[in-house]
């Protein structure tokens, strides 16, 4: 196979990556809105837990969407 | 298509050697330094009423500065506090320079990963530093949780150790592979409308990949700040790590 062709399926590849990232921010938020739901009155004080918990997962679908960028461009 | 990776080149400005080495000041080194004096002025500024009520301006220097220390409080302890200056810093600089680099042109110095490293090494042998010097050798309980079985025991004592030796790696690329991977994102979503236009009569459908940056220009600014956030959080647990290893 070509080097340039395998690049590009590489960088598909990478970006299931990110779909796997989707299912856990889904997971989170879904789970937040579950606790919420039961206590609404204890949801506001978690806010920034969520944030937190929302970032440092979204961040590892970022690390696919790197890995597909940095296969694609350089 | 333009080149999106374009963006992170560095230019010297003004050439510099020291010893063989290539010390330049380069676009880079101009960023950061906008970035102090942008933190150092702002303050300036804000702080010299002092009034007892505040300003407007005066208000937004002390709720950036109750916040992190909040955030240093509640992670840390009130023995932490002692740390808030660096930690401070640390993300006032990391936030003004994720800012700075939202400006439409502008280089944004948190998309290197030798930035990045440098920050994150920075904690981790503080955290080494300030573990050894308050606890000594109690330091290394660290690594051995309360509770567990004789027989799982070295297992889980090798996976503590490799997950804190992996602390710096994935500190220092959380940062910047979400500056990175976001304004490459812009920059491709900009491509698009550019490749749309010259298109014939797609350009029609030009606006739609417009409206999608917009979009995602608001979500980079939230990523800015978060990612400010989230490494000093951090920061912080590891700090409470080394003030009170075995909890």
């Amino acid at each position: 196979m070509d080097p340039a062709s395998a690049k590009l399926i590489g960088a598909g590849l990478a970006a299931i990556g990110t779909g796997a990232a989707a299912i856990g921010v889904g997971n989170l938020f879904g789970q937040f809105l579950q606790g919420a739901l039961r206590n609404p009155s204890a949801a506001d004080g978690q806010f920034g837990r969520l944030i937190f918990g929302f970032a440092v997962t979204e961040a590892l679908g970022i690390f696919a969407l790197l890995i597909a960028f940095l296969l694609l461009f350089t | 298509m333009p080149d999106p990776i374009h963006q992170f080149d560095i230019h010297t400005i003004i050439p510099i050697k020291l010893f063989g080495w290539d010390v330049s000041f380069t676009n880079s080194s101009l960023y950061m330094v906008l970035a102090v004096l942008l933190i150092a002025g702002f303050y300036m500024v804000s702080m010299r009423a002092r009034s007892l009520v505040p300003t407007r301006i005066q208000s937004v220097a002390e709720i950036s500065h109750e916040f992190v220390a909040g955030m240093l409080r509640d992670s840390a302890g009130h023995s932490g506090m002692k740390y808030f200056p660096f930690v401070f810093s640390l993300f006032m600089f990391i936030f003004a320079a994720n800012m700075l680099g939202m400006i439409p042109g502008a280089f944004t110095v948190t998309s290197h990963i030798v930035v990045t490293a440098a920050l994150a090494a920075l904690v981790f042998f503080t955290v080494l530093v300030v573990g050894f010097a308050k606890n000594g050798l109690h330091f290394l309980k660290l690594f051995v949780p309360e509770g567990v079985p004789i027989l799982i025991l070295p297992l889980v004592v090798a996976i503590e150790v490799i997950s804190f030796l992996s602390r710096p790696i994935s500190h220092s690329v959380r940062l910047f592979a979400n500056m990175l991977a976001g304004h490459i994102t812009l920059k491709v979503f900009g491509g698009f409308v550019v490749m749309l236009l010259g298109a014939g009569s797609y350009s029609i459908l030009a606006p739609l990949p417009l409206a999608f940056a917009v979009a995602l220009t608001a979500l980079e600014f939230l990523v800015a700040f978060l990612q400010a956030y989230v490494f000093t959080m951090l920061t912080c647990m590891y700090l409470n790590d080394a003030l009170h290893p075995g909890h």
